[in-house]
């Protein structure tokens, strides 16, 4: 079997206010070196499968037709075999 | 004319437009999003709500419902189709319209009367409207904040495609009169072809005799006037 670890990031171009949220909450906290703060998505996706070649391609198929948004989202992920 | 609204699992304001559609005297059909057939419609309604319960990103999973593919195709053969809030969040994931809506840039949900100025009378949706009238009409929404690169805003502006802006009493759209960050004020864009318009504030919860105003109404007396060819 093969896990995907996705994670779905906002482009870099796009603002994050729930990041920004973040960064005033950690300057509250006194942490005041934190420049940006940006929030992501994890996914995870078993497959039963061991072909790392087609689950990778597999996966990235997902990834553009569902899990990622291409206008604000960029995504990258690893295979693990479990 | 005839009116199609889809109701999809977590759709809330599809009994709001249903309503006043009939109470307008046209033809109005309530359409599950399992359904295949649009039922021959002048008009598709896509309303507003939680679609999938907002599950990914809001509009996403609607995306693959059976009656959207449909609602795609009729888009593409030049067939009017009005998406309100909910509704707007699937146009964009479908790819009928472009950009995407944000969370709003304060985090919260937002629902309060909302001045928007009408831009553009070249569109089903604004015949006969003058460009430059102040409409009130309620908005509802956490994830509204238009957003679209550089590049596909230009086209936006150069193409005349924002029919509405957010604005003051007085009409003007000022960062102060934007309750929820979306770029260059935008509340609702139709696509190139100009037969598919996305808004995020509620007409048709501005259309009955039942609420405070009516502002709403001036857009729906706008398709009618497109439907029955008078300009």
């Amino acid at each position: 079997m093969l896990k995907a670890k996705i994670f779905v990031q906002l482009k870099p171009s796009v603002l994050d206010p729930q990041g920004k949220a973040v960064t005033n909450s950690l300057s509250h906290l006194g942490y005041n070196n934190v420049n940006e703060t940006r929030i992501s998505k994890y996914i995870e996706i078993t497959f039963d499968s061991a072909d790392r070649e087609a689950t990778e391609a597999q996966t990235r198929k997902i990834c553009d037709s569902l899990l990622a948004n291409p206008n604000t989202e960029t995504y990258h992920f690893e295979l693990e075999e479990i | 004319m005839r009116v199609s609204v889809i109701t999809f699992p977590g759709s809330n304001c599809d009994h709001d437009a249903y309503e006043v559609f009939v109470r307008r005297g046209h033809e109005t059909q309530m359409i599950w999003h399992k359904d295949t057939d649009l039922e021959n419609p002048d008009l598709v309604i896509l309303p507003g709500g939680f679609s999938y319960g907002d599950y990914l990103r809001c509009g996403a999973l609607a995306r693959f419902s059976p009656i959207v593919k449909e609602v795609v195709s009729f888009a593409r053969r030049g067939g009017l189709v009005l998406g309100i809030c909910n509704g707007f969040q699937i146009l964009t994931e479908t790819g009928l319209l472009p950009g995407a809506l944000m969370m709003n840039q304060s985090l919260r949900f937002i629902c309060q009367h909302q001045h928007l100025k009408v831009e553009s009378a070249n569109s089903p949706f604004t015949t006969g409207m003058i460009p430059g009238t102040i409409l009130d009409i309620p908005i509802a929404h956490k994830e509204g904040n238009y957003y679209i690169d550089d590049q596909g805003l230009k086209a936006l502006q150069d193409k005349d495609q924002i029919l509405f802006r957010y604005c003051d009493a007085a009409g003007m759209s000022t960062h102060e009169a934007n309750p929820n960050g979306a770029l260059d004020n935008i509340a609702g864009i139709v696509n190139d072809a100009r037969n598919v318009l996305g808004m995020m504030p509620h007409p048709e919860r501005a259309a009955t005799d039942s609420v405070c105003n009516l502002d709403g109404t001036q857009i729906f007396t706008a398709i009618e006037r497109f439907i029955n060819g008078i300009d």
